[in-house]
């Protein structure tokens, strides 16, 4: 590099340059804030939903899984379980772990009570109803 | 070793080498169930085996990061460390603090060390890479905290270059930005934006402080390049790293949410993220070319040119493969994912501690650089280590690309598991490289061992 560009020069380019983009950043966080009521349907987070968020993570579900893609990719997408399988299904499928088929993947039984069954589909159906930008790509998640 | 209290760099280092050894027995553990869904069940679920796994890489990277900062800022500031006694103290909180996380996690049912925990007054766990116990969170705060103290002081007391400004503020960015992490709502959307503001803007901003100072820093010890003109180049770096890295958040804001502006933004921005990585590339050639000394130490000029170039490989080239909206609209949370994370954290993050150690270690032990048998040995571990992430990352993404075709793209797609039986050649080839890493790791730990004719200290 040429010594006419000196090193003060990059350390001003440097702190300008964070200090723009990283007001750039809020400036563009408060607009999204303005915008989510209408996507994410926060009317609809009841206290069942709340709960089902809990039971989601003191299991650490996202250890397996993706929810709108973020996780692990040991296990099917859940984002949009609700829509593919139904809550019953949800339910029973949870109960009936673990298969045991040998060689298969295996998930563990969770002893979940009827009630954080409950919510953690509300929690489930609640999540499908995020205006996702149209992902995933199709029902298989 | 210029100074005393450098050596309390010395225990931290040991402790990030073990504690990469349990990462990567637990990535092989993983790999294996990806194969043979069983293996191990019930005791170690798949779930908890990653939580090992990347918490354990946090942890040790963290372990790595304070013990460069001990080395470096004393030598950088020409005085003794503040308190060693203090960074000595630390080092015992944060390892038991550490090991205890990780024993609750293989001991008890995740839900049951919720519960011993407390979770229920303030929720934080169960979230991706951030699901330690509230208590092990704040003792990391307090640990950053008091580490950060210690370092700062020191630097206030001596000599203020830019190469311990940039890593001060990339440390303190480190612990102010971990603090979202108890930020968690029950509208998952909001939490989801948030937990980027941890995770993405360690990886892809603070942490490329630390990155750039670090090497910076072994480049000037090995090299004798001036300092203006490295100092020159790490501003220029981490400008655009922060330029391109901060905005760039936007990429994991396509499909959680958030409004689709984001795909314009997020696709704009970190389209960019590739050229602070190419410059770090061209800069530790070019130091190594223009270097006006012969240092001994020539496994930790490898290890140094080798950050530069699997940093722009794993984070900038596997990160721009799928970070475009129209692609990541396929590709978002599949085995692209998974091997863009595998070569960016060892090309960037682990690279760059093991620079240090490779610098460090011998000054910490009386000697310039090892004898030539050991930095043999050492630099067949790069090589080892090096290559086999390589065909780690190779076999994922051939392993996703198959994945995104069946599951997402085919007129007939298959569902998730029916996808994954089609691949599981790849993972099973994936097992195998990690296999050659595990080797090239012993062979590194077994360097450390080797004796012969040292050269003499500097």
């Amino acid at each position: 590099m040429s010594q006419a560009f000196t090193k003060s020069m990059a350390r001003n380019i440097f702190f300008g340059g964070t200090v723009f983009f990283f007001l750039l950043l809020v400036a563009l966080t408060v607009d999204t804030m303005q915008v989510l009521p209408k996507r994410d349907h926060r009317e609809n987070i009841t206290p069942s939903v709340a709960r089902g968020k809990h039971v989601w993570e003191r299991n650490d579900c996202i250890g397996c899984h993706t929810l709108l893609g973020e996780g692990a990719y040991f296990a099917p997408e859940l984002g949009n379980v609700y829509q593919r399988r139904g809550g019953e299904f949800i339910k029973a499928w949870m109960q009936a772990m673990p298969t045991k088929a040998p060689g298969r993947r295996q998930m563990p039984q969770f002893n979940l009570t009827p009630e954080e069954l409950d919510d953690l589909v509300a929690f489930l159906k609640w999540s499908g109803e995020i205006n996702t930008a149209k992902w995933p790509p199709n029902i298989e998640g | 070793m210029r100074y005393q209290s450098q050596a309390v760099a010395k225990p931290y280092f040991i402790a990030a080498i073990g504690l990469f050894v349990g990462q990567v027995l637990f990535g092989l553990i993983m790999g294996l169930q990806y194969v043979i869904g069983d293996f191990l069940f019930p005791a170690i679920p798949f779930n908890v085996a990653r939580m090992v796994h990347t918490n354990l890489l946090i942890v040790w990277l963290l372990f790595g990061f304070m013990g460069s900062a001990y080395y470096l800022i004393p030598e950088e500031a020409e005085t003794e460390l503040f308190s060693p006694k203090l960074a000595l103290l630390m080092f015992w909180v944060f390892l038991v603090a550490g090991a205890l996380t990780i024993v609750g996690y293989l001991a008890v049912p995740y839900a049951a060390l919720a519960k011993m925990t407390f979770n229920d007054l303030w929720p934080t766990m169960g979230r991706e890479f951030l699901e330690q116990p509230l208590l092990t969170k704040l003792g990391i705060v307090v640990v950053a905290l008091v580490f950060l103290f210690n370092i700062s002081m020191t630097v206030l007391k001596g000599r203020k270059t830019s190469i311990s400004l940039v890593l001060l503020m990339g440390l303190w960015g480190l612990a102010i930005f971990f603090l979202f992490s108890f930020y968690n709502p029950s509208n998952l959307v909001l939490d989801k934006y948030f937990w980027w503001w941890t995770v993405h803007l360690w990886v892809e901003g603070v942490w490329e402080l630390i990155l750039g100072a670090l090497l910076a820093f072994v480049l000037i010890k090995v090299t004798g390049v001036d300092r203006e003109i490295i100092e020159k180049w790490l501003y220029l770096i981490i400008a655009m790293t922060l330029v391109t890295g901060i905005v760039g958040t936007g990429h994991h804001y396509f499909w959680i949410g958030t409004p689709e502006y984001w795909q314009w933004f997020g696709s704009v921005f970190s389209a960019l993220e590739p050229i602070p990585f190419f410059m770090m590339t061209v800069f530790a050639f070019n130091m190594v070319n223009r270097r006006r000394r012969e240092h001994p130490n020539r496994a930790a000029t490898l290890w140094a040119l080798g950050t530069g170039v699997m940093a722009f490989l794993g984070a900038g080239v596997w990160g721009f493969l799928h970070t475009l909206a129209p692609v990541n609209y396929y590709t978002h949370g599949t085995q692209i994912t998974s091997a863009h994370g595998h070569m960016s954290f060892y090309g960037a993050y682990v690279m760059v501690v093991l620079t240090m150690i490779s610098y460090a270690m011998p000054m910490m032990r009386g000697r310039a650089a090892n004898s030539d048998k050991a930095q043999v040995m050492e630099m067949w571990s790069f090589w080892l280590m090096t290559v086999s992430m390589v065909f780690i990352t190779l076999f994922l993404t051939a392993a996703g690309i198959l994945q995104v075709w069946l599951q997402r793209v085919s007129a007939t797609p298959l569902g998730f598991m029916a996808a994954q039986d089609q691949v599981t050649l790849f993972y099973w080839l994936r097992e195998i490289s990690g296999l050659v890493f595990l080797v090239g790791l012993v062979l590194y730990i077994a360097h450390f061992f080797v004796g012969g004719a040292s050269r003499k200290a500097a």
